[in-house]
C-alpha cells in the first residue's frame, strides 16, 4: 500500500462531492421529521430522482433540467406517501417502507434504456479569488453549483426554522399536533407541505449522485444512502447545523474508504466498502447513549382531528 | 357536503379480511395500465402473471412446483417479522439476517465436505438459524440496552451482510475445484448429505416449505394461545396498558428479534442448499424484503401470510413467465409488488375509520 498516493487536499474536496448527495436528502428529511412526520422512503425517492434526472438530463443535455425533475419526481413520490398517510391515514412505517421498495422498482423500470450512458457535465464553478487561495481554495472553492447551492439550502432552512413564522409553525405542529390543531394551524396542510420538500430533496439528491458524483445510471446506485441519510438526522438530533456535520463525516468516511480501495490498502475490499454503514450504526450508538435528544413530540403519530 | 373520517372503536374484522382482497384487484388494475403503458395488452399480461403459471398446459408443470419453491422462504421469514410488527419493532434487516443464516449454516456444512453422514443437514439447518439469530440480536441488544433505533441498525447490517457474501464467495467458502470462479460447492449437485432436495418429486416440495407449514401452525398457536403471544399483541394495540400488565419489553424484543432471525437464516440456508444450489455473491433474490410486503398483506396474522406468501410467490413466477413470453421488464413485477403495498396501506383507512358523508350543519 502507498498511502503517500492519497492527496489530502484532493480527499477533502472530494469529500464535499461525497457529501453532498446526503446533505441534500438528510435536510429534506429533517424537515419533514420536524413537522412530525417519519418518512422512510428516503432511499425510494432518491433513486427515483437520480433516475429521473440523468434521464432527462440525458435528453435535453442540460444537467439544471435534470435536477428540477429530479426534484419533482421525488415530490410527487412524497406527494403520494402524504396523500396515504396524512388523508388516509395509514402507518407511516409502513409506507415509508412501501414507497422505498416502489421506488426502487420504478427506478430501474425507467433506467434500463439508460444503462451505460455518461451524464452531460454540470462545468464548476470557481469562486473568483477565493478559488485561488492556497489549500483553502481547492478544498471549498473549486467545485460544482449544487455543492453551493445544498450548502445555502442548509442555511436556508436553519434560518427558516428558527426566524420565521412559518419555521415556528411547522415545528409547533411536530411538537404537538393537538395543540397546534387547536390554535387553528393546518397540521395537515403543513405536514403536506413539509413532506413534498422532503421529497424534492431527496430527489435532487438522487440526481446528484447520477448526474455529478458517478456520473452515470446505475440500477440500485444509492446502495442505502437514502438511509444513512435518516440515521444522519437522527445523529443531528434534528438541527441542521449538525446535518451538515454529519453529511460531511459520512462523506469523509466514504471517500477515505475509496481512497484505500485505490491505493491497495492490506484490507480486503468488502471490508472497506462495509466501513460506512459500520460507522453508520457506531455514531447511532454513540448517539443513544447520549439518551432521549430532542425528537419531535408527534414523530410518526397519526393525526386525526376530531373537531 | 364533505366526507369526514370517524375513528372505530376497535377495526373492523369485515375490512380487515376483505381490504387485502381489494388492494390485489385494484394493483390488478393499476398494474393493467402500467403494462398497457410498456406496450403489452393488459388482460394477456395479467392472465400471464396470475393464471397461466397454475394453468397453462405447457408451463403448469413447471410452474406449479415453483410456488411452493418461492413461497416457502418468503412465509419463513415473514412469520418472523408479523412477531415483531405486530408489537411496533421494526426489524426491516431480514435480509442480511436471510444471507448471514446461508453463509453460516453452508460454512458448517462445507466443513464436514466430504462427509456423507445423515447429521450434516441438520446441524447446518441448525447453524443457519443461529446465525440469522446472532445478526438479529445486534440489533435487538442495542435496542434494549443502549435505546438504540432498531429500523436503522437492522437495514445497515443488511448492507454489511452482503459484502460479507460477497467476501466469503470468492474467498473463504470459495470452491477449491472451481477453477477461480467465485462461489461455493454446489450443495445440490456435488454434496448430496448437505443437499436439500425435492421430497416428493413434481411438488417442489423441499425441507424448508416443510419448515415454513410448521412456523406457520407454530405461530398460530404462539399467537391465540400462549402467553407471549397475548404480550405481543397487547404491546402493539396498548403499549402503556402492556407495561402495566407486567410485560417485560426488553423480553419481547428480544424474543421477536431472535425469531425473525432465526426463521430468516434458516430460510436463507434451505434456499442455499436446495433452489439456489451455492453460496454465490446473489443467491438472494430480495426475499428479504419482498416478505415485508407478504407480512403486511397477510395482515401479521399467520393464515393470511400463508396466503399473502403463495400469492407473492405467484407474482414471482408469473413475471418470469411475463418476462418469457411478453418481454415484460423484470423491474415491473417489483413495482407491481410495491403497489400492492401501497393500495393495501391505502385502503386500512376502511379498516381504522368509518367513512361518513356529512352536510354542512347549521352553525
Amino acid at each position: 500500500m502507498d498511502l503517500g498516493q492519497i492527496d489530502p487536499i484532493l480527499l477533502l474536496a472530494s469529500l464535499m462531492v461525497a457529501a453532498t448527495p446526503i446533505l441534500l436528502a438528510a435536510t429534506g428529511e429533517m424537515v419533514v421529521e420536524k413537522s412530525g412526520v417519519l418518512n422512510l422512503g428516503v432511499e425510494g425517492m432518491m433513486i427515483t430522482g437520480a433516475v429521473v434526472g440523468f434521464a432527462v438530463a440525458v435528453n435535453s443535455g442540460s444537467p439544471a433540467a435534470g435536477f428540477v425533475a429530479a426534484a419533482l419526481a421525488g415530490a410527487g413520490l412524497a406527494l403520494l406517501f402524504g396523500l396515504i398517510t396524512q388523508v388516509l391515514k395509514s402507518n407511516q412505517v409502513a409506507t415509508g417502507l412501501g414507497l422505498t421498495l416502489f421506488g426502487l422498482g420504478l427506478s430501474s423500470l425507467i433506467g434500463k434504456p439508460y444503462e451505460g450512458i455518461k451524464a452531460p457535465s454540470l462545468g464548476k464553478l470557481d469562486i473568483p479569488l477565493l478559488a485561488d487561495i492556497p489549500v483553502l481554495g481547492p478544498i471549498l472553492f473549486r467545485h460544482d453549483p449544487m455543492v453551493y447551492i445544498s450548502l445555502l439550502i442548509v442555511l436556508g432552512v436553519w434560518a427558516g426554522l428558527k426566524y420565521t413564522r412559518a419555521g415556528l409553525v411547522l415545528r409547533a405542529v411536530g411538537e404537538n399536533h393537538t395543540a397546534a390543531h387547536a390554535l387553528g394551524y393546518k397540521v395537515i396542510r403543513v405536514r403536506l407541505a413539509a413532506i413534498l420538500f422532503g421529497g424534492a430533496m431527496a430527489g435532487m439528491g438522487g440526481a446528484y449522485l447520477s448526474l455529478v458524483r458517478v456520473p452515470t445510471w446505475v440500477e440500485g446506485m444509492t446502495a442505502g444512502a437514502g438511509w444513512i441519510a435518516l440515521a444522519i438526522v437522527v445523529f443531528a438530533s434534528w438541527r441542521a447545523g449538525r446535518v451538515l456535520l454529519g453529511a460531511y463525516l459520512f462523506g469523509g468516511v466514504s471517500v477515505l474508504q475509496l481512497n484505500l480501495q485505490a491505493a491497495g490498502a492490506a484490507i480486503p475490499v468488502e471490508y472497506l466498502s462495509m466501513s460506512p454503514y459500520l460507522v453508520t450504526i457506531l455514531v447511532l450508538v454513540v448517539i443513544s447513549l447520549r439518551g432521549k435528544h430532542g425528537a419531535p413530540g408527534s414523530l410518526g403519530r397519526v393525526f386525526h382531528a376530531t373537531t | 357536503m364533505r366526507f369526514v373520517l370517524e375513528k372505530r372503536p376497535a377495526p373492523s374484522r369485515l375490512m380487515l379480511g376483505l381490504t387485502p382482497i381489494l388492494a390485489v384487484i385494484a394493483t390488478m388494475l393499476a398494474g393493467g395500465v402500467m403494462f398497457w403503458a410498456l406496450g403489452a395488452n393488459p388482460v394477456e399480461a395479467i392472465r400471464t402473471i396470475f393464471v397461466d403459471p397454475l394453468f397453462d398446459p405447457t408451463f403448469a408443470s413447471y410452474s406449479r412446483p415453483q410456488l411452493l419453491v418461492k413461497a416457502a422462504p418468503l412465509i419463513l421469514i415473514a412469520i418472523g417479522l408479523s412477531l415483531g410488527f405486530r408489537a411496533g419493532i421494526w426489524n426491516i434487516g431480514a435480509e442480511g439476517q436471510y444471507i448471514i443464516g446461508a453463509v453460516v449454516g453452508a460454512g458448517v456444512g462445507l466443513a464436514f465436505y466430504p462427509t456423507e453422514s445423515r447429521l450434516v443437514f441438520p446441524a447446518m439447518v441448525l447453524a443457519g438459524a443461529f446465525g440469522g439469530w446472532v445478526w438479529a440480536m445486534i440489533p435487538a441488544l442495542l435496542k434494549t440496552r443502549l435505546g438504540t433505533n432498531e429500523i436503522l441498525v437492522s437495514l445497515m447490517l443488511v448492507y454489511v451482510a452482503e459484502n460479507i457474501l460477497a467476501s466469503v464467495a470468492s474467498g473463504l467458502l470459495k470452491n477449491p475445484e472451481g477453477r477461480g470462479f467465485p462461489g461455493s460447492r454446489n450443495f445440490a449437485r456435488d454434496y448430496p448429505a448437505a443437499s436439500n432436495l425435492e421430497l416428493l418429486p413434481g411438488t417442489g416440495m423441499h425441507w424448508g416449505v416443510i419448515a415454513a407449514f410448521i412456523a406457520v401452525i407454530a405461530a398460530y398457536v404462539l399467537m391465540t394461545r400462549h402467553k407471549m403471544g397475548f404480550a405481543i399483541r397487547l404491546t402493539g394495540e396498548a403499549p402503556r396498558a402492556a407495561r402495566f400488565a407486567g410485560v417485560n419489553p426488553t423480553r419481547l424484543v428480544v424474543f421477536s428479534l431472535g425469531m425473525a432471525g432465526a426463521l430468516a437464516g434458516m430460510a436463507g440456508l434451505f434456499e442455499v442448499s436446495g433452489p439456489a444450489g451455492q453460496i454465490s455473491i446473489d443467491f438472494g433474490s430480495g426475499y428479504g424484503f419482498t416478505a415485508i410486503i407478504v407480512a403486511f398483506l397477510g395482515r401479521l396474522h399467520p393464515i393470511g401470510i400463508l396466503l399473502a406468501g403463495l400469492l407473492m410467490a405467484l407474482t414471482y413466477i408469473g413475471g418470469e413467465l411475463a418476462q418469457l413470453m411478453l418481454g415484460m421488464p423484470a423491474a415491473a413485477i417489483q413495482l407491481f409488488q410495491g403497489m400492492l403495498l401501497f393500495f393495501l396501506l391505502a385502503m386500512d383507512v376502511f379498516a381504522n375509520y368509518r367513512i361518513r358523508l356529512k352536510t354542512r350543519e347549521a352553525a
